[in-house]
């Protein structure tokens, strides 16, 4: 194998070399696993970071409003008083504290201990029997909208429930001749958490997909690792897909641990087919790769990768892919940037999934749509990946 | 001048054979800087032959990482021809890439994959089979003496470890021509003198061709041709040998019995017809213009009190006397001594060793399990130039930073001017000036900027501040670039720029961490006599280096190796202790070398 000094120097030793060689792949995937095994923030980034999101949104944010703390002023207690008053008390929805006076409801509201007021007047008791009825006066804290928009119809449901009580009672006939009997379909409890995980999973798989790839690229660059690899026989080819596997197989576990903890742990109803979730979330994760690899052709260090990535991949998904914010009361130009968020298309698909089915009308248009974002990111980062430093 | 660029025509007479391995025709590259492009490289032409070691030399910023991607066909140039292999490396890259080694700077190694790990990817990607694997292990193995450390991390290697399993894995595929990006910056001189064996055996044994690039300029002596690089500018090309010829009997060591070293280098530097002085040991080695007789003489008459002997001319002098040659130098306003410093009350003189100035007892510091530095101790004496030595992780920057009060030891006391940095009141800190191997400036202020930043941090104002401001742009030649930006000065006016932030508060003490990598040998050298001139003035100064022979201009020197304080002592001391029969005039390296030696012989 060693050479002798005199041989020609202009004779090429190796012939052109194949494209894609499995024993250097290989030795590239294998490589990559060790780095993975051995660096805390690659396990942080896969593993704790995932989990993490998943008890926190799961536990954590809720955009259903329980426990409310609730004030009532009966200025004149009596017996009608007392039962709108019991009918707050046996909701869940509500932490009651009972006041004789405005003022101290008030103040209660001013220091936050309260989140609304029920205002039962002292001529209630006379106004109820009267042609015009009694007003009720209702006061909520309404620095956060959706809350407030969430207590204020669990008062009037309230409300409503107890007036039924008194007219089974015999008490009082409603003039009501309609009645709307509300049924929720695909989430009957009305639970944000069932939505909220699902929802979760494509923003966790960005995070392994995009951001993880294209850190560890960057360290290669920082560290001058790459450059020393490419002058190998390595080729572009087994470079990407030395990435590419060991991550898809990172982002394959992500997901396998985030839908297990959802079903299991969040009891988040499934009731799609688990062979469309693997086909579209592979489909997804491959999207997410491919940003990653892109975003690390231009980042060569670590700080501007994860910027980028934050910026370009992570932080879209979370905010602009209907996860959390619903994209239909999002301005319209808004609304158009959503359509180049990939995470975006597999939330839909997540949320079909699991909370409705496997609904093909809805399924097939989103994966398409991530085909074709699969294609265009690889594609690019193939194109635009050389074993140069310029 | 006979300083003239040695005989180009040498090498290129030889006929274009098919034994010719690289080639460069006018390759010019450019980068799209911020601002204007950077020139990196100004048509560069040379012949690599088969079974030649070429190095590439020269300061930072001189084009030698560019020449070697040029050569491993990682950047394009945007003119001229390059051939590799007898290939074209804009249309075969790939095959190119397959039959070379390159080793990048800081050696391009997985720090978190063990040697083993290390070896096998690269034995994957050369597709090698099980057996080929083995022998060239084996063989490996026996060249770099990895064989004990094979299931360690390379991260927790030492550097010289580092440099060796870097070649290894670049060797694994047995390659025609090896590409060595810095091999031997930051390592100990044990480390590099194995490596440079490692290098010839290859030559010798694979036939390899070797093209390397050092800021060593001594390492020039290992190679069989030498390309000076300047610039982006081909300064000179030849064997080691022509760079000496053109400086024969040009350079003398000058000693005299009644003046010091310091007061004779002075005198010296006066002298028209002198070129450069050093300090070495007891004398001063000079670069005269010329060899004539004529000029020999002025000097000796110049100097009555001293004798000349002729030395055996290195690559630098050459280096240093073709630097001087160029018009576009900015020269410094007469010496290099700063008009307006204060002088101490106590001058050198009276080196007073009842107070010393900085104090080291029994000093340590562990991170972890790892001792970076190991009880430590030494004292430096005010007015003393005192040189921290040591390879990368000797525990240098560590010591460095534990006298500065940036680092608590864990164990034993460091006092500067009989206080304890880490708590020390700001006037005790007003007392230091610090300069750290970065140089430590705002890149993105102008050069005024600076000097007005550190001044106020120091807590200059008014008519005080605008003073010592003006001064610093005078004495430190930087009026010139008063209103440029920071970043787009050349790496030597940096360096100035650095010192004079450094100074800006007349300090007492002057702590230098490494301030002289990677700029050229007459900016080193100025700098150099400015430190010099400084501690005539009574300055106490502790400085760190990886350059041994600028232990050389310190009065007392600290070697460590592994944490390890392995001696202290004068340049002097240190080589007459590695003195014996086979070796009457040990250099401080192979003084080094004993040391290391004997120390992990003991261990």
């Amino acid at each position: 194998m060693t050479e002798s000094p005199g041989s020609s120097a202009s004779r090429v030793v190796t012939a052109p070399a194949p494209r894609v060689r499995a024993i250097r792949l290989r030795g590239l995937i294998r490589k990559e696993f060790l780095q993975v095994v051995r660096d805390p923030s690659s396990i942080a980034i896969a593993f704790f970071l995932p989990v993490l999101l998943l008890v926190l949104f799961g536990y954590g944010v809720s955009l259903n409003a329980k426990h409310v703390p609730l004030a009532v002023v009966a200025e004149k207690p009596d017996s009608l008083t007392a039962g709108l008053t019991a009918s707050f008390r046996h909701s869940s929805f509500f932490d009651l504290s009972v006041y004789s006076t405005m003022s101290e409801a008030e103040q209660a509201l001013r220091a936050h201990q309260v989140q609304a007021i029920v205002r039962l007047r002292e001529n209630m008791a006379q106004a109820f029997t009267s042609q015009d009825g009694a007003p009720i006066q209702v006061i909520v804290n309404g620095s956060d909208a959706n809350t407030a928009r969430l207590i204020l119809g669990y008062i009037q449901e309230s409300i409503a429930i107890w007036l039924e009580h008194l007219e089974r009672a015999g008490r009082v006939v409603l003039p009501i001749p309609v009645r709307i009997e509300p049924r929720i379909w695909f989430n009957p409890e009305v639970e944000s958490r069932h939505f909220l995980v699902p929802g979760l999973i494509a923003v966790i798989m960005t995070l392994i997909g995009a951001l993880l790839t294209a850190l560890v690229m960057a360290r290669e660059w920082e560290r001058g690792t790459l450059e020393a690899l490419m002058v190998t026989p390595v080729t572009i080819q087994e470079i990407l897909l030395g990435k590419l596997l060991p991550y898809f197989l990172l982002g394959t576990g992500g997901l396998a641990l985030s839908v297990a903890m959802a079903i299991w742990l969040f009891q988040v109803p499934f009731r799609g087919s688990f062979g469309v979730l693997a086909g579209t979330g592979a489909l997804f994760l491959l999207v997410a790769l491919g940003m990653g690899l892109l975003i690390s052709v231009v980042a060569r260090n670590q700080f501007i990768a994860s910027q980028v990535a934050i910026l370009a991949t992570f932080l879209p998904a979370f905010i602009l892919s209907g996860f959390i914010f619903d994209l239909k009361s999002m301005p319209a130009p808004i609304q158009v940037l959503t359509y180049g968020v990939a995470a975006r298309y597999f939330v839909e698909i997540l949320q079909t999934l699991f909370l409705a089915g496997t609904v093909w009308d809805l399924i097939l248009p989103n994966a398409m749509t991530l085909v074709i974002m699969a294609l265009l990111f690889l594609g690019l980062s193939r194109w635009k990946f050389r074993k140069r430093l310029d | 001048m006979n300083t003239s660029r040695p005989a180009q025509q040498a090498s290129f007479s030889l006929s274009p054979h098919m034994d010719v391995v690289l080639e460069f025709r006018n390759v010019r590259k450019v980068f799209p800087g911020t601002g204007k492009p950077i020139h990196a490289l100004h048509d560069i032409s040379f012949r690599l032959r088969q079974g030649v070691v070429m190095g590439l030399i020269g300061p930072d910023g001189a084009g030698k990482t560019t020449c070697l991607r040029l050569a491993a066909a990682l950047l394009h140039p945007d003119h001229g021809q390059i051939t590799v292999l007898g290939m074209d490396p804009g249309r075969e890259a790939q095959t190119i890439q397959a039959n070379i080694g390159y080793m990048p700077q800081r050696f391009g190694l997985y720090e978190d994959l063990t040697v083993q790990e290390n070896l096998d990817l690269y034995a994957d990607l050369h597709e090698l089979s099980p057996a080929a694997r083995l022998s060239r292990y084996h063989r490996l193995m026996a060249m770099t003496g990895l064989a004990p450390f094979m299931e360690r991390l390379a991260g927790h290697l030492s550097g010289g470890m580092k440099q060796k399993l870097g070649l290894a894995c670049t060797l694994l595929g047995t390659p025609r021509l090896l590409l060595l990006d810095e091999p031997t910056v930051g390592v100990d001189p044990l480390s590099r003198r194995e490596l440079w064996a490692i290098v010839s055996r290859l030559v010798q044994e694979e036939g390899t061709t070797v093209l390397l690039s050092t800021a060593y300029l001594e390492e020039a002596e290992q190679c069989h041709e030498v390309i000076v690089l300047h610039e982006g500018r081909i300064l000179g090309y030849g064997s080691p040998a022509d760079f000496q010829r053109t400086m024969e009997r040009a350079v003398y060591h000058v000693q005299s019995r009644e003046r010091r070293a310091r007061v004779l280098q002075m005198a010296l530097a006066t002298h028209p017809s002198v070129v450069d002085t050093v300090i070495q040991g007891e004398a001063v080695r000079v670069i005269l213009a010329d060899s004539t007789s004529h000029t020999v003489n002025a000097v000796s008459t110049h100097v009555p009190d001293a004798f000349l002997t002729p030395v055996t001319p290195r690559l630098e002098d050459w280096f240093v006397a073709r630097l001087t040659q160029q018009p576009s130098r900015e020269g410094l306003p007469g010496d290099d001594s700063l008009e307006g410093f204060p002088s101490a009350s106590s001058p050198t003189s009276s080196r007073d060793s009842a107070h010393p100035t900085i104090v080291v007892r029994h000093a340590s510091r562990r991170f972890g399990q790892f001792d970076a530095v190991k009880d430590v101790s030494f004292t430096v004496l005010p007015g003393e130039i005192f040189g921290l030595l040591g390879a990368n992780g000797a525990g240098k920057s560590t010591t460095f930073r534990m006298l500065c009060g940036l680092l608590p030891p864990t164990g034993g006391a460091l006092r500067v001017a009989g206080v304890d940095l880490r708590h020390a009141p700001a006037a005790a800190r007003q007392r230091i000036g610090y300069m750290s191997q970065k140089f430590s400036l705002y890149r993105d202020l102008t050069v005024l900027q600076n000097l007005e930043f550190f001044s106020s941090v120091y807590g200059l104002r008014g008519s005080t501040r605008t003073a010592r401001t003006q001064w610093a742009l005078e004495q430190f030649g930087l009026t010139a670039w008063t209103h440029a930006v920071t970043d787009q000065l050349p790496l030597g006016f940096k360096q100035r720029l650095a010192l004079a932030c450094a100074l800006m508060h007349h300090p007492e003490i002057l702590f230098l961490d490494e301030p002289t990598s990677g700029v050229d040998p007459l900016a080193r050298r100025e700098f150099w006599r400015r430190i010099t001139w400084l501690a005539e003035q009574g300055v106490t100064v502790m400085v760190t280096t990886h350059f041994l022979e600028e232990a050389e201009y310190c009065d007392r020197i600290a070697i460590l190796s592994a944490g390890r304080l392995l001696t202290v002592g004068t340049p002097e001391e240190i080589k007459e202790r590695a003195r014996s029969d086979a070796r009457p005039h040990p250099s401080l390296e192979d003084a080094v070398i004993t040391l290391i030696e004997a120390d992990s012989a003991r261990s």
